[in-house]
């Protein structure tokens, strides 16, 4: 969709980042720190919430042939924002799902996370508790597969 | 597409789902009361259309298109800025050239006689892949000036389409015996929507 922008990573990958937080958390974060900050926000619908099955592709060993691991039920919408001074932004929203409000969330916040005026506002509001959240549920579940970790000692054998 | 093109983009139907089901059933009345005036005005569906297009021209074109349709548009100064709203609302293809196109979509200016050779009629065996030309007009009214039978018309029908040159419509009459092979028309002006499919005989009133 964003071939300009797929050519020179370094334009987007701050926004790369932070939809891919935002497409991460869970409902009642994005919910407790989302919506109050785009209530404030006048937005216009470009595409409504539609739900559909896309094609999820991966490559053996993040490297080898692509193939198809499967189907997922995906949310998208896009929002355009105009603020009272500078150009409009728009904001694209996928999350995984059905969850309709989900996306709306993640695109409004993605549209005002490009108005530079808003940005260092909202990454402290709203970005930063939310990589928080993730990093300790990370932290967690690699915590908790630890415990069953199987260690392999092989004892060197005596010389006799 | 950049982000930067994308805000420029305008939206699609307000109600998708409800708004496409009432253009296709105005448009499939437009289709069998050939030369009837159908109304998509904002008692029927709410669409903001890309700078260049009508609003009935917008509606029917986002309720028809989807990835299998190929649609042309006939070069004009928003060319993009209109391929780039059809392309992100329905996912069409859009074709280079008139003659792969499924819809052909046209201003007044580019209603030249040619276009009715360059649009695909179809094949004897296969009549239905033929093209269809959505024409945006000054003005159209229900008065004299094209004389319309043939069937879904009990008697005669009068239509006067503005801003179309007579070559236009004698190139139409000259096609009329490749039936059931053909292009469909489909005018458009403002709000208003009228069809001549195929079948439609025309004549000339003076």
């Amino acid at each position: 969709m964003n071939r300009d922008a797929m050519n020179n990573p370094s334009d987007t990958s701050p926004r790369r980042a932070w939809l891919s937080l935002l497409a991460q958390a869970p409902r009642d974060l994005l919910a407790t720190h989302a919506a109050p900050v785009i209530a404030d926000h006048h937005f216009e619908w470009l595409r409504r919430p539609e739900t559909g099955l896309t094609m999820v592709r991966a490559r053996i060993a993040n490297g080898g042939d692509r193939f198809n691991v499967g189907e997922a039920t995906v949310t998208r919408c896009v929002v355009t924002h105009r603020p009272a001074n500078g150009p409009a932004t728009v904001g694209v929203g996928w999350v995984l799902g059905r969850d309709e409000a989900r996306a709306e969330w993640v695109a409004s916040l993605d549209a005002l996370l490009q108005v530079p005026a808003l940005h260092p506002v909202l990454s402290k509001a709203v970005l930063a508790p939310l990589a928080e959240a993730l990093a300790a549920r990370r932290a967690a579940d690699s915590a908790r597969a630890d415990t069953s970790r199987v260690q392999f000692f092989t004892l060197q054998p005596e010389a006799s | 597409m950049n982000t930067s093109s994308l805000a420029d983009l305008a939206p699609g139907l307000a109600d998708p789902v409800h708004d496409a089901q009432r253009v296709f059933r105005r448009l499939l009345d437009a289709m069998s009361r050939p030369g009837r005036l159908q109304s998509l005005g904002a008692g029927v569906v709410h669409v903001n259309p890309p700078q260049g297009l009508g609003a009935a021209t917008a509606a029917v074109l986002l309720t028809v298109a989807d990835p299998d349709l190929r649609v042309w548009f006939s070069p004009n100064d928003h060319t993009e800025a209109q391929t780039a709203w059809l392309r992100f609302h329905t996912g069409a293809r859009i074709v280079e050239t008139a003659g792969e196109a499924d819809w052909l979509v046209l201003s007044a200016n580019d209603a030249r006689p040619t276009v009715w050779s360059e649009a695909g009629i179809g094949t004897d065996e296969a009549p239905h892949t033929s093209a269809t030309l959505l024409l945006e007009v000054p003005s159209l009214a229900a008065a004299p000036g094209l004389h319309l039978t043939g069937p879904g018309i009990e008697h005669r029908h009068s239509l006067d389409v503005g801003g179309v040159d007579t070559d236009f419509w004698e190139e139409r009459r000259a096609r009329e015996h490749h039936f059931p092979r053909g292009a469909d028309l489909v005018l458009t002006c403002g709000p208003l929507l009228a069809a001549l499919p195929r079948s439609t005989r025309i004549a000339l009133e003076d």
